[in-house]
């Protein structure tokens, strides 16, 4: 660009102003963002009980795989991201696949109702999807009115289904945010490439598979790891699930909804606090996001 | 052929009103559930009942909604107003003012953006600890207005802008702080409005860190009142449901009012690249 040109003439003898104008927020970054990451590494090395604070070097990361509540939290929240992740950016792209579609009728009207919820609080959504599934709620009603089911399901009182519930609730939140990605990534792909296919014999369904999803590629895998760095952090939804919210002794039923933010928020707010191992944890949860990006950074390619 | 055709074409529609339908029930259901008693909220009954009255006064005098809206509406005015200030001069010098050495820290700033909160937690309540600050709203405002991604969302927004302008500003002989705030700024409104969304977006929702450090009901903001109503022994739904609607109502005004700018917010500029 002709920035370029620019640069050696102009810039140089401004150059004070451009660290001025960042100034303020770098300033904010490093006590905010920098010491924090470092501080929670140091205290990753640490054992605290109370005031009382010990060095114990890898010691904490070696309990990590002994300690049974940590394993749980870390089985729950994969599973949350191997099961709702895919399922959520698989319905986003069949949905914004189908709105790209110009030939169907209310295309706005859907679309809009679509991203609603992703306007919702995830408090209120949480809350709102606790009392519908409650055991004798709208959910269980609905479904034994058109006889689907015959006896009321257990939506939050037993471990599988509470796990479900939470899975159908995320979908609800997420997915609308989702489909509006590829929904305008979708407006750019010009139409003469399906035309094209469509010349060449290929339904829709073969269209979806071997032109939309090839070109959405990099931005399926930017919302993948989108999802993951959420998923992994999931918080407010779980703890407002479970019964009696914040002040439950378990999250869900039999921990079932324990995820590892959750864990961590425990361990230095709830017990009696731990921050050294607390900040063991959240740590592991940076390494598992690091290690999952990594994975679907190979798994769909190279391209950036 | 033809006929198969429209068979699909009803499935589609079929799977698009069902979808539809799920999207936008809890809506329904959340402003009717205001106007119901406890027991009807949790039994599910779906119709309209005499209970709104009830419900708002019972909301506005035990739980004290007024000073609640304000407590939230403080934080999250102060946190956009701060987040938008300082993201904005930083996009703004990074993109204008754009150097080797700068390009470094961004680079930097950016990988960071991925560490999860929840792992700077406990350093940063040991600090609002430390400072005197927990249980204040000065507190949460004060360790809500770094955003690194509104820093890379309004760079991103940035650099549609005319370099030309800034030249010719100074060759006029403006002055760098001067061709920010009255030629720049005025100009670049619509990336302001996206950001102000979703800044406001984030701040009014926020939930786990407020819980940390705002532990008295005095300072409580709606998410965390909602959240503690809920928790109760036995929770009054009813209540609940009205304060979910009156938490939801200000969300769903600026997305029906602003939509461009909040979709645009929302995507940020991830399809720029």
């Amino acid at each position: 660009m002709t920035e370029k040109g620019i640069s050696r003439s102009f810039i140089k003898p401004r150059d004070k102003y451009g660290w001025l104008f960042i100034s303020l927020a770098l300033i904010l970054l490093g006590v905010l963002l920098f010491y924090p990451i470092v501080y929670s590494l140091y205290l990753s090395t640490m054992s605290s009980k109370g005031i009382v604070q010990k060095f114990v070097g890898f010691g904490n990361y070696v309990k990590l795989f002994q300690d049974s509540m940590f394993i749980l939290a870390l089985k729950n929240t994969l599973t949350f991201f191997l099961i709702q992740v895919p399922i959520m950016l698989f319905l986003a792209l069949i949905l914004a696949t189908i709105l790209n579609d110009k030939t169907i009728k209310y295309r706005g009207l859907f679309r809009t109702a679509f991203f609603l919820p992703a306007v919702t609080s995830l408090i209120a959504y949480t809350i709102l999807f606790k009392m519908m599934f409650s055991l004798d709620g709208f959910i269980n009603g609905v479904l034994l009115n058109v006889h689907i089911i015959n006896s009321p399901i257990p939506w939050l009182l037993d471990p599988f289904w509470a796990k479900v519930t939470l899975i159908i609730g995320l979908t609800w939140r997420w997915t609308g945010y989702n489909m509006i990605f590829y929904l305008s990534a979708l407006q750019n792909i010009p139409e003469e490439i399906y035309e094209a296919a469509k010349i060449d014999g290929a339904n829709k369904v073969k269209q979806f598979f071997y032109i939309t999803i090839p070109l959405l590629k990099p931005l399926i895998l930017f919302t993948a790891i989108m999802s993951t760095i959420g998923t992994l952090q999931l918080f407010d939804e779980p703890m407002n699930l479970s019964q009696g919210g914040v002040t439950s002794a378990t999250i869900g039923p039999g921990n079932s909804l324990l995820t590892l933010s959750v864990y961590v928020y425990n361990l230095c707010f709830k017990y009696m606090p731990n921050f050294g191992y607390a900040a063991t944890v959240s740590y592991a949860i940076v390494l598992i996001v690091a290690l999952l990006s990594i994975i679907q950074f190979k798994l769909m390619g190279d391209k950036k | 052929m033809k006929k198969n055709y429209s068979i699909n074409r009803i499935l589609v529609y079929v799977f698009l009103v069902f979808t539809f339908i799920v999207s936008v029930f809890p809506f329904y259901w959340m402003v009717a559930g205001m106007t119901n008693s406890a027991v009807d909220v949790i039994k599910g009954k779906m119709t309209f009942g005499n209970q709104m009255l009830s419900n708002i006064t019972t909301l506005f005098t035990t739980y004290n909604m007024v000073r609640i809206l304000l407590n939230s509406l403080k934080v999250t005015g102060f946190t956009v107003l701060g987040i938008l200030i300082v993201s904005s001069m930083a996009a703004y010098g990074f993109q204008i003012y754009s150097s080797p050495a700068r390009e470094k820290v961004y680079g930097l700033i950016i990988l960071f953006m991925m560490v999860p909160f929840i792992a700077l937690m406990i350093p940063l309540f040991r600090l609002i600890v430390k400072m005197h600050l927990l249980n204040t709203h000065s507190g949460l405002v004060l360790t809500s207005i770094a955003s690194v991604f509104i820093i890379f969302f309004l760079r991103q927004s940035f650099k549609a802008f005319p370099y030309e302008i800034i030249q010719a500003a100074r060759v006029d002989g403006a002055g760098e702080f001067r061709i920010f705030f009255s030629i720049f700024i005025p100009s670049m409104k619509s990336s302001y409005a996206a950001a102000a969304i979703y800044s406001f977006m984030a701040s009014w929702n926020a939930y786990l860190w407020p819980l940390i450090i705002l532990q008295t009901d005095k300072q409580k903001t709606v998410t965390l009142m909602i959240s503690s109503m809920s928790s109760a022994y036995f929770p009054e739904w009813g209540v609940i449901m009205t304060a979910i609607v009156i938490a939801t109502l200000p969300i769903i005004i600026v997305f029906f009012g602003f939509q461009k700018y909040f979709v645009q917010g929302m995507l940020g500029s991830s399809l720029k690249q």
